[in-house]
């Protein structure tokens, strides 16, 4: 009944491709964006913003660059942790070198040295195919963490061997670093990522994302038809690696506040693997249902037994913890293996076509 | 020219100059090569009869140590844990296919890749919150394997040969002999490499799907449990041992994914050839630690000449 779709009559082309072809889903949309950008920075208290809020976003964001990989182009990659370290350490050193810099335009610029690094670790796949693929993002992976290790230029000869987050100030507002408050890292960062998350929307919805979408379903009748794969695949490699970049400079800037070279371990990029599959490949919705659930189900897990008056060791707590999203893993993939995405796109065809069942 | 010199002369130049270490070197390599290979084995028999892409095959080999381990603390003799753990093992293999594959056959091959990460997850958790997260000691004096060791003298140096480590090295072959002949030999093993060659085709000639993969699986395991035994008396029983399971994803890259003899050979070379490389170039040119992504930098190279690995089945692809 509140899909009703009788009444929206499209009397040309371009209505009918136009971003919301039903519009109860630009209704819903601007709910959605509504509480985000009012009502949760109203009412979220501290941590809120610093154990769901933020993390959810920045988690969908690398998501969302693993998606066009993964998802849109075909290619799969259990690098995404290194990428987002790469983005990391970029903007680390950018803001240390030129600390006049607007903090935001460093955060965009070191996508830029990821996205580049992610071209090079894209090369192999001209050749290589399938799970074989996986080795050359593994091999990004492994080897860019122990260079994080060993180059001490990049966290600048800290004996520590980790990079701090500096207070880092724009239009006199500290906005990253100890003295920055929740509120503003989370407008930064919601901003950032609906910014990108618009151009990701476009992005796919045009020339070069029916490029990568023939390229995924197979690449060599894509080729066939005129497809210049290298530039597919190559390009595919550099937006993700890109948004991936920009996802790991915000993890570190306007989450942690510090970071040392495991922290883009490989738990990393199968984590944000997780939220792609889970959320569903292919889609950019699911980012976000992904993260929503990958990173809110830990915190629910752990404030349960509190809330059940069972007392339970931090440490079992923990091991149950895995348990139990390992399960979930594989639940949802038996569930609806295109992931939640695809469920809440039955759910809104059945909506659409209520009372009827066909 | 200095650098050129460093990476071109002195290497060989300390190699020639005491071959002893060398040859310790090599050995060394060679046996953890070995257990690369073994659970590199356990990836492509899954990978053959089913297209699945097993990741939780390293967790397994922990997860069979951890039991073995953990069942022993409990005061059953060490034989009676192994009968134990094979069990617990077989129980696995059978709920994996029942709970996880059974509902997913047919299902694109990352999302059954998914799950089997979803499995190593499960498998941690399972394992930590039973036996615990602590690093354990393997059992193996109560498992009457020798603890001693061999030393030889070649070249008037001296070369040591762990008890454990040939212990290992022959196991393993073993393993891999009676392995090979169940699959070339026996009506199971046939109907496994049938099974691997075309899922259609065998089903209609009345192979079993289910009874296979358990017994994939269950191979699987045994063969983890066995790894298992070899890695954790060399260095502990916890789930810090999950690294190598990521080692094994070269080795099986530059084998190839559907050949055992792949599996076996990357193994050996990539134990070998990443021992090599951190004592001679990566420690005294960059800094060690150069054994965390040698393997994956060399199978990357090797993949970009052959892309189906060095044994694999060429690949053919049609419109």
């Amino acid at each position: 009944m509140l899909y009703r779709i009788a009444g929206q009559f499209k009397t040309n082309y371009r209505a009918d491709q136009a971003l919301f072809p039903v519009s109860q889903d630009a209704w819903l949309l601007g709910l959605i964006l509504i509480c985000a950008w009012v009502a949760f920075p109203l009412t979220a208290s501290e941590f809120t913003f610093q154990t769901l809020l933020i993390p959810i976003l920045i988690y969908s964001l690398a998501a969302l660059g693993l998606n066009i990989l993964t998802g849109y182009a075909g290619q799969l990659s259990l690098g995404t942790g290194a990428f987002m370290g790469v983005g990391a350490y970029a903007c680390y050193k950018l803001l240390t070198i030129f600390p006049w810099m607007n903090p935001v335009v460093a955060i965009l610029l070191s996508g830029l040295f990821s996205a580049g690094i992610g071209v090079v670790f894209g090369i192999p796949s001209l050749r290589i195919k399938g799970f074989y693929l996986a080795i050359a993002t593994l091999a990004a992976q492994f080897f860019l963490i122990w260079l994080f290790e060993k180059w001490a230029w990049l966290y600048n000869y800290n004996t520590s061997g980790a990079i701090q987050v500096p207070n880092v100030d724009m239009w006199g507002i500290t906005i990253a670093g100890p003295l920055a408050s929740s509120t503003t890292q989370y407008y930064v960062v919601l901003a950032i990522v609906t910014l990108i998350t618009l151009l990701c929307i476009n992005l796919t919805r045009g020339n070069l994302g029916r490029m990568w979408k023939a390229t995924r379903d197979m690449d060599i009748a894509a080729e066939l038809i005129g497809i210049n794969l290298m530039k597919s695949k190559l390009m595919a490699f550099a937006v993700s690696s890109y948004i991936v970049g920009v996802a790991g400079a915000l993890f570190v800037f306007l989450w942690r506040g510090a970071a040392e070279p495991n922290l883009f371990d490989i738990t990393l990029s199968f984590q944000i693997l997780f939220i792609a599959i889970i959320g569903g490949l292919g889609s950019i919705l699911g980012n976000y249902l992904g993260a929503i659930l990958i990173v809110g189900l830990p915190v629910v897990l752990n404030s349960l037994p509190e809330l059940l008056g069972v007392e339970i060791k931090s440490a079992t707590l923990e091991h149950l913890n895995i348990m139990i999203i390992g399960s979930l893993i594989v639940f949802f993939l038996i569930v609806e293996p295109h992931g939640l995405a695809r469920l809440w796109g039955l759910i809104r065809e059945k909506l659409i076509k209520w009372p009827f069942p066909h | 020219m200095e650098l050129l010199r460093n990476i071109f002369v002195t290497p060989f130049v300390d190699m020639v100059a005491a071959p002893d270490f060398l040859m310790q070197v090599v050995w060394e390599g060679l046996v953890s090569g070995v257990l690369y290979a073994l659970i590199a084995l356990g990836f492509v028999l899954i990978f053959r009869s089913s297209r699945i892409f097993n990741f939780a095959q390293g967790i397994m080999v922990v997860f069979a140590a951890l039991t073995l381990v953990g069942l022993h603390e409990m005061g059953i003799p060490a034989w009676i844990a192994v009968a134990g753990t094979l069990g617990v093992m077989f129980a696995l293999a059978w709920t994996v296919e029942r709970v996880v594959l059974r509902p997913l056959v047919g299902q694109p091959d990352i999302i059954l890749f998914m799950a089997t990460i979803g499995i190593t997850l499960f498998l941690i958790g399972f394992g930590e919150t039973i036996f615990g997260g602590e690093n354990k000691q393997m059992i193996t004096a109560e498992l009457g394997i020798p603890t001693g060791d061999f030393v030889l003298e070649p070249f008037g140096g001296l070369l040591i040969l762990q008890h454990i480590d040939v212990t290992a090295v022959v196991v393993a072959g073993l393993l891999v002999v009676g392995l090979v002949a169940f699959l070339n030999y026996t009506r199971m093993g046939r109907a496994v490499r049938a099974l691997g060659d075309d899922h259609q085709a065998a089903l209609s000639v009345g192979i079993s799907l289910q009874t296979i993969w358990v017994l994939v699986w269950f191979i699987a395991g045994v063969i983890a449990l066995v790894t298992g035994i070899a890695w954790g008396s060399r260095a502990g029983v916890s789930f810090a041992l999950e690294i190598i399971a990521y080692k094994a994803l070269p080795v099986l890259m530059l084998g190839g994914l559907e050949s055992i003899t792949g599996a076996i050979v990357g193994g050996l070379l990539i134990g070998v050839l990443e021992k090599l490389f951190e004592i001679y170039w990566g420690a005294p040119l960059l800094g060690g630690n150069t054994e965390s992504w040698f393997a994956f930098v060399l199978a990357l190279t090797v993949l970009l000449f052959r892309p189906q690995g060095l044994f694999g089945e060429k690949i053919i692809e049609r419109v």
